[in-house]
């Protein structure tokens, strides 16, 4: 083969790499595309519901102030009141926080660090199924079982109310809890479970003292991620709250959560009344940022 | 694209007829290369000679590696890379071209570690001319079996080139990662410390099989064990802190280095 | 009173598991007990007739057809975005701004996606209250799942796959095609695997963009209910505690399957990766 003969060649080979390079940079531009797509979406999102949502505020001539703190919500006489909602919705996830959280992170400790693993090795993938059930049938349950329940046992007129909403949501929780915070328990490395152990502590020491501080930004996870959850949860809600549009001043009283009101209105609402539903949007979408943020703080400072 | 296969084996077992002193394959000249602004290569030069072996040895970290990868451009991958200065291969500048997978194609690269893929044997040798646009059953089988041989490795696996390649041993996976790069036909072929983490038996062969594809490549090998550099060895480049402090024959660098860093490297009093 | 520390801790831990378990055990068996009897072969595969009894075969193809209508769309865009963030973008400032947008937007509720998609999907792009605009609205939700576990799966492959493959001269699309995918498919398959689980499981965002019509779709431009908005409906407007059950566990039956086949295939394609 002569040098001539190598140059053709490789000028061959030159003609079929250039497809190859039109296509490298052709599926570059492509996922490229894929990904702004997501970007986009977002935007899309929260471009769209803050634009709808500030409307009546920015043209309507309608006060932001009132908006937040008026306690009346009559959407036929134009008065649009959310702060009955807000409440709710507060007092709804601090208490399945109180009832959720310390039984979720307690139980995820129990299967990682205690549980038999014969015991463990059936209970943690059922708890990780019941994390992956529609959460309307908890709803569905809550109506079935603790509204008659709350009816029955306390003379309430009407068992749905803050309570039921709060039970509910606890036990929707609590397997999201239990199913990240048991897999950030045991990602801690053995060796330093090892090292306290040599130290002379104790198991259950170690396990406090030890383990689960190392696993503290999985545990944290954990609890937003269940906040978040019982902050956003609509339809199982719906069935337990009883949607009544008071401020409520006792466990009993019947709620309408931010959640609820979006879904109940949403189907017939038009005009000024549908945009409020967005700004209702906005707030609920506010305050699931500002629990991220203040949990995401929460552990770096712990991390210092 | 078959044709192109078959001539430019035959390019390789014609040339290698040629006895005594070579051509000069690879040209690198002023050669700087920083990873974002740390410099790792400084004013490299080195002539590289045809159907020799070139051995690439020094302390680690001292940019051997970073020096293997500039000649088939696998530094390309890393985020932030600059070169400067020129690389020829037959006298083409690496560097001006933009046709990588060609350079890749003429510039083979063994690494460290096996790294086959998590297929067969014969998908594993296969895999590159597949990617080349041959699909003709009969033209790959001749060039799997060829590239094995080429390996000396065929007699142990021939009998299974449908099981998984890494069910082999570690000395066997590095034969079959030599003969994976042997099967694109290539000129030069790069070497990163290829026995490092073979035990001495499989290191004797893989050596061995070394020292036999010298006749048809240009072999650029990084050896950590100077005793490997001696024995399988044309030519020696000493590196130190990124810059090539002598390169000379290699019975020169061990014997009567120049430069007494080459003296006290080779020697063991430091590295 | 160390060792009484101790033992009241334990105690308090083998409690909260107790209780735990028990409460969901009650869930569960509620469920079946009151849904079972309504189980049979005409109430899958029956029509649903509003008047009483029927079955429940207008509400699986419902929801088949979302899952089948959301995947299509996210599943491509969901991986080929991941592959970009992780193999070719170069890490900077624009890759930053999508893994934040991608993570914010697996933060949002579902009902403010339900509240997006029913005025975007339904009203302005015209679509009506169908199950196309509910899956569009699906697809978005989806889409970060996807993405996320995607770039979880490409993270395993050992960076000396792709050196070994592109140092043979191929292209970064043939060693991502080849070499990249295949060994990321398990991963791949359970964020998949549960996206599925995510479309199941949605209520608020689908009731407010396919409606509520109960009766088999005959397009997509359809408006119908898929298994979770009717287990929801029967509960609200017919007080049906027995039927919702019955849809429940149906739905627990779906997510069991789903569980156990994301599980199986880890398992078999990490085997048979040699
Ligand atoms: N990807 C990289 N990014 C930044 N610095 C690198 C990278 N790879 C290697 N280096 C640096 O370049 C120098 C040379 O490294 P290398 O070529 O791997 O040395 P050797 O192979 O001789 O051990 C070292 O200081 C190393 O830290
Ligand atoms: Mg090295």
């Amino acid at each position: 083969m002569n040098i001539q003969d190598k140059n053709e060649l490789e000028q061959q080979i030159s003609k079929g790499n250039k497809r190859k390079y039109f296509l490298e940079s052709l599926s570059s531009k492509v996922f490229l595309a894929c990904a702004l797509l997501s970007v986009i979406s977002l935007l899309l999102i929260v471009g769209f519901v803050f634009y709808k949502g500030s409307n009546p505020f920015i043209t309507g001539g309608y006060s932001f102030f009132d908006f937040l703190f008026g306690s009346d919500w009559v959407p036929s006489e134009d008065k649009f009141g959310i702060f009955p909602m807000i409440v709710a919705s507060i007092y709804a996830t601090i208490g399945a926080l109180i009832i959720g959280v310390p039984i979720g992170l307690l139980t995820a400790i129990f299967l990682a660090e205690i549980a038999p693993k014969s015991v463990a090795k059936i209970v943690s993938p059922a708890i990780q199924l019941l994390a992956g059930i529609p959460s309307v049938l908890y709803g569905i349950f809550g109506l079935a079982i603790i509204v008659p329940f709350l009816q029955n046992n306390f003379g309430l007129a009407r068992g749905q109310s803050l309570i039921a909403v709060i039970l509910v949501l606890a036990i929707m929780m609590l397997p999201t809890i239990v199913t990240v915070a048991e897999t950030a328990i045991r990602a801690v490395p053995k060796t330093y479970r090892e090292g306290s152990l040599a130290l002379g502590v104790s198991q259950i020491g170690t396990i406090f003292k030890v383990v689960v501080p190392a696993a503290k930004s999985g545990i944290m996870a954990a609890i937003v991620l269940g906040l978040g959850r019982a902050l956003g949860e609509t339809m199982a809600v719906i069935l337990v709250a009883g949607n009544s549009l008071i401020i409520p001043t006792s466990l009993t009283d019947s709620v309408r959560p931010l959640t609820t009101n979006i879904a109940l209105e949403m189907g017939y609402a038009a005009g000024t009344h549908q945009e409020m539903l967005f700004a209702t949007g906005i707030v609920l979408f506010s305050f699931i940022l500002i629990l991220n943020f203040v949990l995401a703080r929460i552990t770096a400072k712990g991390a210092q | 694209m078959t044709m192109i296969v078959s001539e430019a084996s035959i390019f390789n077992s014609t040339t290698s007829a040629t006895t005594d002193t070579y051509a000069t394959k690879i040209q690198v000249n002023d050669l700087n290369l920083f990873y974002g602004e740390k410099q790792a290569l400084f004013n490299v030069n080195l002539d590289i000679k045809e159907k020799e072996v070139t051995a690439l040895i020094g302390p680690s970290g001292c940019g051997k590696s970073t020096f293997l990868r500039t000649l088939n451009r696998m530094n390309d991958l890393i985020d932030g890379v600059r070169v400067i200065g020129n690389i020829h291969i037959d006298g083409e500048n690496v560097y001006e071209s933009n046709d990588v997978i060609r350079l890749r194609t003429k510039v083979g690269m063994v690494f460290q570690k096996s790294n086959l893929f998590p297929m067969s044997i014969y998908d594993n040798v296969a895999y590159g001319p597949r990617m080349q646009g041959i699909k003709n059953k009969k033209i790959l089988n001749e060039i799997v079996e060829e590239s094995l041989r080429g390996a000396a490795i065929w007699d142990e696996v021939k009998d299974r080139l449908k099981s998984s390649a890494l069910g082999l041993s570690g000395g066997q996976q590095q034969r079959i990662c030599i003969a994976r790069a042997i099967a694109m036909k290539p000129d030069v072929i790069l070497m990163d410390e290829p026995t490092s983490a073979l035990d001495p038996i499989s290191t004797l062969k893989v050596e061995e099989l070394i020292t036999q594809m010298k006749k048809d490549y240009t072999i650029v090998i990084v050896t950590h064990n100077m005793q490997q550099a001696a024995r399988i060895s044309d030519k020696t480049a000493f590196f130190l802190n990124g810059e090539v402090v002598e390169y000379d024959d290699t019975n020169v660098i061990f014997s009567t280095p120049k430069d007494e860093r080459t003296e006290d490297y080779v020697t063991g009093r430091f590295g | 009173m160390r060792k009484f520390k101790d033992n009241m801790l334990r105690g308090l831990l083998w409690g909260s598991a107790f209780v735990s378990v028990a409460v969901l055990v009650i869930i569960v068996g509620y469920i079946f007990y009151k849904g079972f009897s309504y189980i049979s072969f005409d109430f899958i595969f029956g029509d649903y007739s509003p008047t009483g009894g029927g079955g429940i075969f207008p509400m699986i193809v419902t929801t088949l057809l979302t899952i089948l209508i959301s995947l299509a769309i996210a599943t491509p865009i969901g991986i080929l975005a991941a592959v970009y963030l992780h193999e070719y973008a170069k890490q900077g400032r624009l890759v930053r701004m999508i893994r934040f947008a991608t993570e914010s937007l697996t933060g949002i509720p579902s009902i403010i996606y339900g509240l997006f998609g029913a005025v975007f999907f339904v009203a302005i792009l015209k679509l009506g209250m169908s199950i196309i605009a509910a899956s569009l609205t699906l697809t978005i939700i989806v889409l970060p799942v996807i993405i996320r576990t995607t770039e979880e799966a490409l993270k395993t492959v050992p960076a000396t796959y792709r050196e070994g493959s592109l140092a043979l001269g191929t292209t970064k699309l043939q060693t991502l095609i080849k070499i990249i995918l295949p060994s990321a498919m398990p991963g791949i398959l359970s964020g998949i695997i549960l996206s599925i689980g995510r479309i199941v499981g949605e209520s608020a965002a689908i009731f407010l963009t396919a409606g509520t019509v109960a009766a088999m779709p005959t397009s997509i431009f359809s408006s119908a209910r898929t298994l979770t908005v009717h287990s929801f409906l029967v509960t609200q407007e017919a007080g049906d505690i027995g039927l919702a059950a019955a849809v429940g566990i149906v739905l627990i039956v779906i997510i069991l399957v789903l569980n156990l086949s994301a599980t199986y295939i880890s398992k078999k394609l990490n085997k048979a990766d040699y």
